[in-house]
């Protein structure tokens, strides 16, 4: 294969991976690099540089969309992207550390989560009583409903910021978004209405991802070669893929994406196992 | 500044409401990735005339050439309209978009007189200049 070949199978392949995970809410980035080393044999290490500059390029290229709903909390953003970017930092000192092998173990695991995480509805639990340190920090907000402007109180903020140190350290070990890691600190923990989670996490991979990115190129992580294709076409995946629907995609669109990331997932931990990357 | 707990903080308004700023921020964002992307698509083209038969980048790791991982050596090749140093000018731009969000934030935080956000938002700044400089741990 040649290199104008190579480049337009990875485009194509990117193009898909931006298209379903704009779809099902996961993001592109989740299965970039298990598409990248696993059928490309691409080197684990530029395929999470590649992987990482898709991800500022969704979460930039989507903030436009998302402000115009008008949910993003942006002083839950900062305040949490004090501990994703520590975290990002973090996670691209010790990728040039850990083995690939490790790393890829580590991607399937979380991999496997997104997925199982992906397959069940997203419980809310807002709350209407306030929590004194996110008091303190002005972190409550208010968003629209149909029925008016519904006011929503944040809780757990100290495991919510530690939960986002460690999505910041998985987003620049393994080149994702970390969205269901940060899914978990934001719903769960933090109890913030998902589309306020939704739009407020958007706004911070890219903050995050561009902290470790920065890195990366620094190291020679991120090869031009590999990088176009997939910035490109998670581009324009990610940005049809919005249009097609404003909503979440239809359960059995989620599920087979669901299956999809599993069978990577449980490719990447063989692989990893084997040490064949 | 601390809120006493249970009280009600002042909310901006105008220009510098959060919505408004975000507003702004959000076209800024989209604004950078177009950029990026035409960069990219450019030096991609220019990429494949130059290499285009050649043997597919990234079977074995290597590492960049010291010229692709600093600043300096991408502008410089980028004005030459080589191919390599072109998408990585792009994709600099691109690593650069929400950098500077987080300085217009932290501008919109100085206007608002918020010292905890102010000093909460130059943090990250500061970390985001770091990793830019390739200074890990």
């Amino acid at each position: 294969m040649t290199t104008t070949g190579f480049t337009l199978l990875v485009a194509l392949g990117s193009v898909l991976a931006g298209l379903l995970g704009a779809l099902t809410g996961l993001g592109g980035g989740v299965v970039i690099v298990p598409m990248l080393t696993l059928l490309f044999g691409v080197d684990f290490r530029y395929a999470v540089g590649a992987s990482l500059v898709s991800v500022i390029a969704t979460s930039s290229g989507a903030a436009a969309a998302y402000v115009r709903e008008g949910y993003t909390n942006i002083r839950v953003g900062m305040f949490l992207e004090v501990a994703t970017v520590l975290g990002a930092v973090l996670g691209a000192s010790l990728a040039g550390i850990v083995s690939t092998a490790a790393l890829a173990v580590i991607l399937g695991l979380v991999l496997l989560y997104s997925a199982f995480l992906s397959s069940r509805p997203r419980a809310e639990h807002v709350v209407a009583t306030p929590d004194p340190l996110a008091a303190r920090l002005r972190l409550d907000g208010a968003y629209p409903t149909p029925e008016g402007e519904r006011e929503y109180h944040v809780q757990h903020v100290r495991l919510g910021f530690g939960l986002m140190l460690g999505a910041g350290a998985l987003s620049g070990l393994l080149g994702i978004g970390s969205g269901a890691v940060k899914v978990l600190a934001m719903d769960q923990a933090m109890c913030l209405p998902f589309k306020v989670s939704t739009t407020t996490s958007n706004f911070m991979i890219g903050v995050t991802a561009a902290a470790s990115a920065g890195i990366y190129l620094a190291r020679g992580y991120i090869d031009p070669g590999i990088a176009m294709p997939v910035m490109l076409g998670v581009l324009a995946g990610s940005t049809v893929g919005a249009r097609l629907l404003s909503r979440t995609a239809p359960a059995p669109l989620r599920a087979l994406f669901a299956v999809v990331i599993a069978a990577l997932a449980l490719q990447m931990i063989a692989h990893g196992l084997a040490g064949r990357l | 500044m601390a809120w006493p707990v249970g009280s009600d903080p002042p909310r901006p308004r105008g220009r510098w409401r959060d919505e408004a700023v975000e507003a702004a921020l959000g076209h800024l964002l989209q604004g950078g990735v177009v950029l990026a992307a035409v960069l990219v698509a450019l030096g991609g083209l220019r990429y494949l005339l130059e290499h285009g038969s050649a043997v597919p980048p990234g079977r074995l790791f290597s590492g960049e050439p010291a010229n692709l991982r600093q600043i300096g050596g991408i502008l410089e090749g980028a004005a030459a309209c080589r191919g390599r140093p072109l998408i990585m000018a792009g994709l600099l731009v691109l690593i650069a978009t929400p950098v500077a969000r987080v300085g217009a934030s932290l501008v919109a935080f100085l206007q608002q007189r918020d010292r905890t956000y102010t000093l909460l938002t130059a943090f990250v700044l500061l970390v985001l200049a770091a990793g830019l400089m390739g200074w890990g741990l």
